[in-house]
């Protein structure tokens, strides 16, 4: 294979991200401008995400929602110079489905392909959205919580859930009550705007070790107060907010304290949180750190992010063979080696 | 007369004159972003916690500071300066011989928390103490925790090994083999064989990479 490579005038990477319930597809041109993000989400009637369902979902809409991206970005399936995708954390079907089409597109276009850690791609597009240079990041999200800070090389983890992700534990509770989410409306949305009626505190189990974070405890004590149905649904959501949030900030702090960055970034789905973000200002500013939140397009799994990292990456001369590309489900952030922040900071 | 020797995410240090003596206190201050029911919570459940770790690990045969007085009020404990250098000072400076013994003794020290279920939770050598008496002195239980799970052991130990390759790499080996004989020799071959192997697979989990890849190397 001999793939072709600049020689047009604007180049382009495709980026293609399905580690969950979202497909999405954005296309971003190498000087980190955004032409594209078309993001699909799939949301099951009853229950959670199913990976299969979801897979199944991805399948259905990627032609759909690559086709919606090149309309949206003006561009012809020819001017793309490399192609991106999620390759992990995540999961499994949901993975697979979209680095297959990313390795057919690529194979048809007959371009390059780059394996995108899919929690660094989130830090990646905070910092391209946000103009941060070298943040402390906090990502929460459905099926992450971490918080991270470049050091020599990588994205070290400075604390992370020891079980379940911050944004499973509301989700999961938010179902338990009986909620229901819509598009625009996820779980974490209906649970605030419940915890903003809500008066009473309750308390909750408060559970960080060292400096990683528990929240399975919390949930089941949450859910418990649910089934005594002794306390208004709005205290309850207040009350786990509360918790959740003051664990969330205090690892956050002792990273920012550590690491003595100057910015903090506060990213993923559950960053949308009105309350999350005012507690995240106040220890920012009392480390005269600069705070900014991403934007919920870039802040939720998007495509955008996926093909900017593959851009970073793909400039490095980091890319994986098509039959090398193979999914990872358990990826951490800090297995990936990222000389493009080393460049920024040093 | 207060000099503030250490500020963290969570507490501060001070030193100072209480009654004629030199004391450290230790406080919790408020945080801003916090509900104030959940952290008065917080801040009281901590302050009485530490003293009780603390409390154990004497009972345990693992000098600590003696407490002074506990403030659950404004949330601080006053407790006694120990007189002496820490071991991340002094360690590297030692003779082959008084190194080994002493990371030795540290190992017999952390097999008495962990026979008698107290986990420290931030084991590094500056958390140590080597006065004059030559005790050594365990400091700062702000992330202990009562526990008698391998795995949380495991991570206690780990952390010990870290601060040693961070703080210690020309001697990081040595110093963590005798650590491990000093700690198996109190806890019994067995256990402590159990609790090593716990720290080789967490060391093995993504998070300790730098190590991995250095083991692998």
């Amino acid at each position: 294979m001999s793939p072709k490579r600049g020689i047009k005038n604007a180049s382009y990477c495709l980026g293609i991200e399905s580690t969950a319930d979202d497909f999405s597809v954005g296309i971003l041109s190498f000087d980190g401008r955004v032409h594209a993000n078309i993001i699909n989400a799939f949301m099951p009637e009853k229950g959670g995400i199913h990976p299969r369902e979801a897979a199944r979902h991805h399948a259905e809409v990627a032609g759909k929602v690559i086709e919606e991206a090149f309309a949206k970005a003006r561009i012809k399936p020819s001017d793309v110079e490399v192609i991106a995708f999620s390759q992990g954390p995540g999961l499994g079907p949901c993975l697979r489905t979209g680095a297959t089409a990313a390795r057919a597109l690529a194979s048809y276009l007959q371009v390059l392909l780059v394996g995108v850690n899919h929690s660094i791609a989130h830090i990646e597009i905070g910092k391209l959205i946000t103009g941060a240079r070298d943040p402390a990041t906090l990502y929460v999200s459905g099926g992450n919580t971490i918080v991270s800070a470049f050091d020599a090389g990588r994205y070290r983890v400075f604390g992370e859930t020891l079980d379940i992700a911050v944004g499973n534990c509301l989700d999961v509770f938010a179902r338990e009550a009986g909620l229901r989410q819509s598009p625009g409306m996820p779980f974490g949305a209906v649970v605030e705007k419940l915890a903003s009626q809500g008066k009473t505190f309750i308390p909750l189990p408060f559970s960080i070790k060292g400096m990683d974070l528990s929240f399975s405890g919390l949930l089941t004590a949450a859910v418990e107060l649910l089934r005594k149905k002794k306390h208004r649904l709005e205290d309850i959501c207040y009350s786990l907010q509360e918790v959740a949030f003051s664990m969330l900030t205090e690892v956050t702090e002792r990273a920012l304290a550590h690491t003595e960055k100057a910015e903090v970034v506060l990213t993923g789905g559950v960053g949308a949180n009105k309350r999350l973000q005012s507690m995240i200002k106040v220890i920012a500013d009392e480390h005269n750190a600069r705070f900014s939140v991403v934007p919920t397009e870039f802040a939720i799994d998007n495509g955008a992010m996926i093909a900017w990292t593959g851009i970073l990456a793909y400039k490095h001369g980091i890319t994986v063979p098509i039959e090398k590309s193979v999914v990872k489900l358990k990826w951490r952030i800090d297995e990936v080696h990222v000389p493009w922040a080393l460049q920024e900071t040093e | 007369m207060r000099m503030l020797i250490k500020k963290g995410a969570e507490a501060n240090l001070y030193l100072e004159e209480w009654y004629g003596r030199r004391v450290i206190m230790k406080r919790r201050p408020p945080k801003a972003y916090r509900l104030s029911e959940l952290d008065t919570a917080i801040r009281t459940q901590r302050t009485l916690h530490e003293p009780q770790l603390m409390h154990r690990a004497k009972e345990a045969g693992v000098p600590t500071p003696t407490i002074l007085m506990v403030d659950v009020i404004d949330t601080n404990i006053i407790m006694e300066y120990v007189n002496g250098k820490q071991v991340k000072q002094i360690l590297n400076d030692l003779s082959p011989s008084e190194r080994l013994r002493l990371c030795r003794h540290i190992g017999v020290l952390i097999g008495r928390l962990h026979n008698s279920g107290i986990i420290h939770g931030d084991l590094t050598t500056s958390n140590m103490i080597l006065t004059s008496a030559d005790k050594v002195f365990f400091v700062d239980f702000g992330l202990g925790e009562f526990s008698k799970e391998l795995e949380i052991q495991g991570v206690d130990l780990h952390l010990m090994k870290r601060a040693l390759q961070s703080t210690h790499y020309r001697y990081a080996k040595e110093c963590f083999e005798a650590v491990s004989e000093g700690y198996a020799e109190v806890v019994g071959k067995e256990n402590a064989k159990n609790v090593l192997e716990k720290v080789q697979e967490i060391e093995k989990r993504g998070r300790y990479i730098a190590e991995r890849k250095e083991a692998e190397a």
